[in-house]
């Protein structure tokens, strides 16, 4: 099934999409699940399904099965080029954006396939946010990053609370309430990167979806994200890519660990191995592949 | 620090610089070239200051108020630019309100929305590039064929300026182009990634990150149009206006009325044009001043 491409596509699904919304009534409501329900038992938020990618014809990933649970952390392990990034991007279609790719396979987000051609992308985005692997506010003030969205999505009635309340649940406030009109791009790495969680936060979206996001921050901004993904959960779901074992081990409820398989012809194509509870991934995995990729062997 | 650990720094330094020294001695090529370079410098920075200085001398003691107020006549002691310069004026803002939107919708459409592979979109910006080498007074032809005969406007100013922001339209495009490729993708995924459409997010972000660029750009572009006086000969701007011009009337700009002058016997009227040139010079100094201004202002580092 080929995702439809961008632009013109994308706009004028959005007027239709306004009307009927193919995902309106999905269940955003009952959020907060008590921590005590295990993970596997939670409402499904993702069915992934023999999910695959194809750059410009040639296969970056394949037959990815997987489930994400809703609030909770799943965590996206597995060697660089194994099509981590590219499957995150599947999750709310942003590879539409990019030429040349094709999704395969079917994707379910509360039971409605993700890639339906009456699917409106720019809806699945409002719902499913992003925060990517280089913090990338717009180059303009704090407070008008945050009403970004809020704006162009016409949620426009009480902007000023939306932004404290955002940046208070990004943990970000107190360093910047007095500073908002003050561009974003003065802030430091890590703030800034908060920023763009807070930012991603003000549209109200059911799934943040997080590419390295703290790739780029030092140790001390680094466990500031950690920490607020983990409060995150408690209304919302959180998909995080990251290349630092102890960080998934640290965050992760759920860790799915992807590898690459090498074909005859020296193709290489990413590949999900296995998932499972993190302490098990990290403990006791059922392949040898994990074991050997998280005790540092790498296979 | 002691006196014998400072003795021994001094030395160390001394060893370091003879060493320096010694080198520059052995590269007795790259002190050649680097004259060769100097000189070149020179003959450009000497060529220019030695035209000043001629401008100058021969045009300020006629740089005054008539040559503001007073329209062009046969008597060098009442002769003024004020027509030429109310048309350079008239001219820069048909530029801006033509030539300037086309230019950075062009732009806008060609790098956010057009499909790269399509190969009516890979003619159209080879076309482009063309058109920004092909010589004024080919531009210059075709107003006169399209603009003044064509449309039977016939030879006013406002063909005129439609001619010079037709030939303005690929620079300033290929400008516009550059300064929204420098606004990172990251920017643009970014506000996709919120649930923005494309065009939302090239309304809302893009294009604000890239004016400044885009301004450097049409600011260049600009003062080129208005320093330029070929294309302008061919669809007829006169050489003789003595009223104040309007769109639709007959009309001379600043260069053309500087050609005319200097071609006159009488020397108060090659101070005249020495005095005109240097309007247009300040004119032209001061935009391409603002657009550098505005560059180094918004240079950012994504
Ligand atoms: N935009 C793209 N165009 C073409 N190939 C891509 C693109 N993005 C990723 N790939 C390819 O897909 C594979 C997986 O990449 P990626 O998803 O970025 O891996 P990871 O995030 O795990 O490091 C790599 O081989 C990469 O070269
Ligand atoms: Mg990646």
């Amino acid at each position: 099934m080929d995702p439809t491409p961008s632009t013109a596509a994308d706009s004028t699904a959005m007027e239709s999409s306004r009307d009927r919304t193919p995902l309106g009534a999905l269940g955003v409501a009952e959020r907060t699940q008590a921590d005590a329900t295990p993970v596997e038992e939670r409402d499904v938020v993702f069915d992934c399904q023999q999910v695959g990618v194809r750059y410009s014809g040639t296969r970056a990933l394949r037959d990815v099965d997987l489930k994400i649970h809703s609030n909770a952390v799943t965590a996206l392990i597995g060697p660089s080029g194994c099509g981590k990034s590219t499957f995150l991007r599947c999750l709310n279609r942003m590879n539409d954006l990019i030429p040349g790719a094709a999704v395969d396979g079917q994707i379910f987000y509360h039971g409605e396939e993700l890639y339906q051609p009456q699917v409106d992308a720019i809806e699945v985005r409002k719902r499913i946010g992003m925060v990517f692997q280089k913090p990338n506010p717009f180059p303009k003030s704090i407070y008008d990053n945050i009403a970004f969205g809020p704006r162009v999505l016409g949620m426009k009635k009480d902007l000023d609370e939306r932004i404290e309340q955002t940046l208070r649940r990004a943990a970000l406030w107190d360093e910047v309430k007095d500073r908002l009109k003050e561009g974003a791009l003065g802030l430091s790495g890590g703030q800034q990167q908060r920023l763009c969680i807070a930012r991603a936060l003000a549209v109200e979206p059911d799934v943040i979806l997080m590419d390295e996001p703290c790739s780029a921050l030092d140790p001390i901004s680094t466990s500031a994200i950690e920490d607020l993904m983990l409060s995150l959960t408690n209304d919302y779901t959180v998909v995080i890519v990251t290349h630092n074992m102890q960080q998934a081990a640290r965050v992760a409820d759920m860790t799915a660990f992807f590898s690459v398989d090498q074909g005859e012809t020296g193709t290489r194509c990413g590949v999900l191995i296995e998932v499972d509870r993190t302490e098990r991934i990290f403990t006791n995995p059922a392949h040898e592949r994990t074991e050997a990729y998280v005790t540092g062997r790498f296979g | 620090m002691n006196a014998a650990s400072r003795i021994a720094a001094d030395h160390a330094g001394r060893a370091v610089n003879r060493q320096l020294a010694g080198r520059r001695n052995r590269s007795l090529a790259a002190t050649i070239f680097l004259l060769y370079l100097l000189l070149s410098t020179a003959i450009g920075l000497i060529a220019l200051a030695v035209l000043l200085v001629t401008i100058l001398q021969d045009g300020l003691p006629y740089l005054d108020v008539m040559l503001f107020e007073n329209a062009p006549s046969a008597n060098p002691d009442r002769a003024g630019a004020r027509p030429a310069i109310i048309a350079s004026v008239l001219v820069a803002v048909v530029l801006l309100a033509t030539a300037l939107p086309i230019a950075i919708g062009t732009a806008v459409y060609l790098e956010e929305f057009a499909p790269r592979d399509s190969r009516i979109i890979r003619l159209i910006e080879l076309n482009i590039q063309n058109l920004a080498a092909v010589p004024s007074i080919i531009f210059g032809i075709l107003g006169l064929a399209f603009l003044v005969r064509g449309l039977d406007l016939g030879p006013v100013l406002l063909a005129g300026a439609l001619i010079l922001g037709l030939q303005m339209l690929p620079t300033v495009i290929i400008a516009a182009r550059e300064a929204l490729r420098a606004v990172p993708d990251t920017v643009r995924q970014g506000g996709m990634a919120l649930g923005a459409t494309r065009w939302q997010v090239v309304w809302r972000e893009v294009l604000p990150a890239a004016i400044p660029g885009i301004a450097t750009g049409s600011i260049l572009g600009m003062s080129r149009a208005i320093g330029e006086t070929a294309p302008l000969l061919m669809v007829g701007a006169a050489t003789f206006v003595s009223f104040n011009p309007g769109l639709l009337t007959q009309y001379t700009v600043l260069p053309i009325l500087i050609y005319q002058w200097i071609k006159l016997p009488q020397d108060a009227f090659q101070g005249l044009a020495a005095a005109a040139i240097i309007v247009l010079l300040v004119i032209l100094v001061t935009m391409n001043g603002f657009a550098i201004w505005l560059r180094n202002r918004y240079e950012r580092k994504w």
